[in-house]
């Protein structure tokens, strides 16, 4: 299994200038996306519309044809949107790399694990969905050594992620929040964007 | 082909020109009964990019993801699909000040009768609840509400809606 934030460093040092959508877990002010990257700009946190971060992905993706974009899905929020699969596919932007950070359980809120947990597979899901690729990772290694390929191939492209889960029993009015809410990263982009 | 309703009296090409004249550059929806005839117009015109959603409550995200990459977009679902939208309208349209137009089919709306229709009993009741104002359109001569509408969404940065009341024609 790989670690959340050693799978975030990894894509952070092969995501050069792209756009990256973040959600739950990926999003983790303490062990995610906000502790490694270095283009914080270009970075939106997407957690107000549960299971919607790959949609919100999907519209920045069109606009945007000439950058990559990243999504970096939790399973629990993808198992809320699975239509999201059959919507992407039919667009089928080549700039769209759809990560998935599936440690089987809704760290969030404690741990219960995710309906269809050891059952699913949500690289049979994007490839039966019509997505250009799609891989599944469960240690470090292979993930840095093919990263670099992936990002080259034209998407969408699924790459799932077995994340070693990292359960949050706090109460939420003692948890860490991130300092960029959706809305100010969102105005943050459009202004570095120039739209 | 269907034959067009001929008692229609709100067309496909006022909303299109409408649409145009306020620079949109992508429609994000799901079809219901009514839109049809929309469709085909929508797929012939080159100004407009259409992405189909598999429910509604991703019309809302998609469009947020399209405006903060600098497009404009407009959502074009039924009523039915705001109620499925919920969260994503509060979470994303509201919260980040989105200035989205949604043109929301009105099924159950009925101007001269009683509608059993639970769809369109709450529609008004729940944008209420939100604060998303909204117009009414019928007839191809209300469909400059739909700049208005743009106006205000633009003016406020907010959601404004635009119940269609009318089953289009060809």
């Amino acid at each position: 299994m790989i670690k959340n934030i050693d799978a975030c460093r990894v894509i952070e040092e092969n995501r050069g200038d792209a756009l990256v959508v973040t959600t739950m877990g990926s999003g983790n002010p303490r062990f995610g996306w906000p502790t490694v990257t270095h283009n914080e700009g270009l970075d939106v946190p997407v957690g107000g519309a549960m299971g919607k971060a790959s949609s919100f992905a999907l519209g920045l993706a069109l606009s945007q044809p000439d950058r990559k974009v990243i999504i970096l899905d939790g399973d629990g929020s993808l198992v809320m949107n699975l239509g999201t699969f059959t919507t992407i596919s039919d667009k089928a932007p080549p700039n769209l790399y759809h990560f998935v950070f599936e440690n089987g359980v809704y760290a969030v809120t404690g741990g219960q694990p995710i309906p269809g947990e050891g059952k699913l597979s949500f690289k049979d899901m994007a490839l039966g969905a019509g997505y250009a690729g799609a891989y599944d990772f469960d240690n470090l290694e292979d993930l840095v050594s093919s990263l670099g390929s992936i990002f080259r191939e034209k998407g969408p492209v699924l790459v799932n992620l077995r994340i070693m889960p990292e359960i949050e029993n706090i109460p939420m009015h003692l948890r860490e929040r991130a300092h960029r809410t959706t809305k100010v990263a969102s105005q943050e982009m459009r202004r570095i964007l120039g739209v | 082909m269907e034959q067009a309703n001929p008692e229609a009296v709100l067309h496909p090409q006022a909303i299109i020109e409408e649409l145009k004249k306020n620079k949109f550059t992508h429609v994000v929806w799901l079809p219901d009964s009514e839109t049809n005839f929309m469709y085909q117009q929508l797929m012939e015109e080159p100004s407009l990019d259409l992405v189909p959603v598999s429910r509604e409550g991703e019309t809302m995200a998609i469009a947020a993801g399209l405006w903060v990459g600098g497009k404009r977009p407009v959502a074009l679902i039924q009523n039915t699909g705001i109620f499925e939208s919920g969260d994503s309208i509060r979470g994303l349209g509201l919260d980040v000040d989105q200035p989205l137009v949604m043109l929301v089919g009105y099924r159950g709306w009925d101007r001269h009768g009683i509608s059993r229709d639970s769809a369109g009993k709450f529609i008004e009741h729940v944008l209420h609840a939100w604060g998303i104002d909204y117009y009414l359109v019928e007839t191809d001569d209300d469909a400059s509400r739909i700049s208005l509408a743009v106006e205000e969404a633009e003016r406020t940065a907010k959601p404004v809606a635009v119940l269609m009341g009318t089953e289009y024609g060809a």
